[in-house]
């Protein structure tokens, strides 16, 4: 596996962060490509969400570096890196909630609107024509997450399966060239699930890179390229789903039992 | 019914009609100096909420651009005879940039620390004004040269009523642009969660100061107002009190409510002028009335009425 892949979109390596002499990330390496579903699954407080915050932006690595499409972005701001194609889910809800539906969505496309404060004040012609493009746009993401239905609603006012298809929609907004998916189908029932599962598979077929950080096993073996696994802030293994599976590290880590609901991805 | 109350044109409308209505139904000079206040009030209340009820950002000091806008008008043509609406515009572009330069070291502070930094600010203004006593007056503030329209002098309160109405229709209608646009989008989002706009590319440093910059020429077109009204100026226009008092006009009238910023305003002048005929006890009325508006309406008085109104209404638009 070569760092210097022309083809990697995303990649990461030998990233870490430590918080209070604690290694949450430490020296963890890997990269992805268009179209590929690259998962990270591994237990509670492994580092997969601040492994998020290190490529996101949200938080700076303290050693590694993270390129983005070949260049170096260990040091931009998360806004930058979404002006570059980054785009994100949170695995607790960061929603607008003051906002209606469709405006959460709006504000994911974002990066593609002009930033001419002057005339948005004014209310220009091309302010108007630039809302109804970002509006028709989200209304299409509404749709496809089967969220049509509550549009103009008040999005403080939505259940939480709705709000994790929400936050999904309004990543996707921002026609993302990676986008980095922290557990969307945490709490969501069956049918939720295999909509979200079906969505991802469709993003990723669109071209898109996705980091899918997700508990659920048969979804992650279902629909993964390759798979990583944490454990302590330290990569245990990467690989293929089957790799993964049948890894001795692994079947080790997780007290010979194999990985939890393993049976399930095979059926 | 809720398509109606949520309309920006219904907004507006409502806010047209109030103005004309109370305009002709106003009896004499003292009325129409009080709808003025009030008018004008409504304008720095409506670019504060902008800022506080819509980015959730907090000013303890926006008095103090209220104060450069007032001083504007009476410095610039007293001392280097640029005409009034010249000194208007000028005093509004100067907070504004001066809010811009400000802006941004300052917002990056949270909560109580903004509030701290904002409230330093007005102090700031305040004593400037209150220091240069050779070209300000001092303490004892300084007369505010008449605006000339086509060679009258308006000094009539009911001409000032009217010139309010007119500008504070104007600033809800470019609050109005501003919040149906990409750049007001970020501004309320940021209010919810500034990692996820952050994360949505949406520069918040930049926005916030955008916000803060116009709320601050808001300030100022309303301190250029209230100036030409009253025809006298004190660096008062700029204390720490008449902050609070813009901050109280927009909690009480309702937090993201550009009408609630006028109601809030109306409330703030109004009272206090009805309340004088309890002499000693107007400030333990006013402040009675203030708590019993925030207990009972939580959301402030637009929001609330709102609410209550589009749950009644609820089940007849559904059909
Ligand atoms: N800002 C922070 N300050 C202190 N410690 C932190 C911070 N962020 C993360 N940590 C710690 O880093 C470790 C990894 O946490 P993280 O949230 O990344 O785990 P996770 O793999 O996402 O877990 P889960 O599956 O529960 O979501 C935890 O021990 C956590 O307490
Ligand atoms: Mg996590």
């Amino acid at each position: 596996m070569s760092l210097l892949n022309p083809i990697s979109l995303l990649s990461v390596s030998n990233i870490g962060i430590s918080f209070g002499g604690i290694h949450a990330v430490d020296g963890v390496t890997f990269e992805t490509s268009a179209g590929q579903i690259f998962s990270i699954i591994g237990p509670n407080g492994a580092g997969k969400t601040t492994l998020f915050n290190l490529i996101s932006g949200v938080y700076r690595a303290e050693s590694g570096i993270v390129m983005l499409g070949g260049e170096d972005v260990s040091t931009l701001p998360p806004e930058a890196l979404a002006a570059r194609g980054l785009a994100r889910t949170f695995q607790n809800l960061q929603i607008f909630f003051r906002m209606s539906a469709l405006e959460n969505v709006m504000v994911g496309a974002h990066v593609h609107e002009k930033r001419r404060a002057l005339s948005h004040l004014f209310g220009l012609p091309s302010t108007a024509r630039e809302n109804r493009g970002t509006r028709d746009a989200a209304m299409a993401l509404l749709e496809r997450l089967h969220l049509a239905g509550v549009t103009n609603r008040s999005a403080g006012s939505l259940s939480y399966g709705q709000l994790k298809r929400l936050e999904i929609a309004r990543a996707l907004a921002s026609r993302p060239k990676i986008l980095l998916l922290d557990e969307p189908a945490a709490g969501c029932n069956p049918t939720e699930t295999a909509e979200i599962d079906e969505i991802i598979v469709e993003v990723a077929k669109s071209g898109v890179a996705i980091v899918l950080v997700e508990h659920d096993m048969k979804l992650v073996m279902g629909v993964s390229d390759r798979v990583l696994v944490l454990t302590q802030g330290r990569m245990l293994i990467e690989g293929t789903p089957e790799e993964v599976t049948n890894a001795p590290e692994v079947i080790e880590a997780y007290l010979g039992t194999g990985l939890p609901t393993m049976e399930a991805s095979h059926d | 019914m809720a398509r109606l109350i949520n309309n920006r044109w219904a907004e507006l409308a409502l806010v047209t009609g109030l103005i004309v209505l109370a305009g002709l139904l106003l009896p004499s000079n003292y009325y129409f100096r009080v709808g003025a206040l009030v008018l004008i009030s409504a304008i720095a209340a409506v670019g504060l909420n902008l800022l506080l009820g819509f980015a959730g950002q907090v000013s303890l000091g926006h008095a103090g651009f209220v104060g450069i806008g007032a001083y504007a008008v009476a410095l610039l043509p007293t001392h280097w005879g640029v005409p009034t609406l010249a000194s208007i515009f000028l005093g509004a572009a100067f907070s504004g940039v001066l809010a811009l330069a400000i802006g941004r070291p300052i917002l990056r502070l949270k909560g109580h620390f903004l509030a701290v930094a904002t409230l330093g600010l007005g102090i700031l203004v305040a004593m400037v004004l209150t220091n240069e006593a050779r070209i300000t007056g001092g303490p004892d503030g300084m007369p505010v040269p008449r605006l000339e329209l086509l060679g009258t002098r308006i000094r009539a309160p009911e001409a000032w009523y009217w010139i309010a109405g007119g500008t504070l229709i104007i600033s809800i209608v470019f609050a109005q642009n501003l919040l149906n646009s990409s750049t007001g989008r970020a501004l309320r989002a940021l209010h919810d969660s500034e990692v996820a706009a952050r994360a949505a590319g949406i520069n918040v440093a930049r926005v916030k100061g955008i916000v803060f910059s116009i709320s601050a020429v808001y300030a100022s077109i309303s301190g250029s107002l209230l100036a030409l009204l009253n025809g006298h100026i004190t660096p008062d226009t700029a204390s720490f009190l008449n902050s609070i008092e813009l901050v109280t006009m927009v909690v009480l009238g309702g937090m993201g409510s550009l009408v609630g910023s006028l109601v809030g305003a109306a409330v703030l002048v109004i009272l206090p002028q009805a309340l004088t005929v309890f002499h000693e006890y107007e400030h333990l009325l006013l402040g009675s009335f203030i708590i019993a508006i925030m207990i009972f309406l939580r959301d402030g008085i637009v929001p609330t009425l709102r609410k209550a109104l589009l749950e009644r209404k609820a089940p007849e638009d559904r059909v």
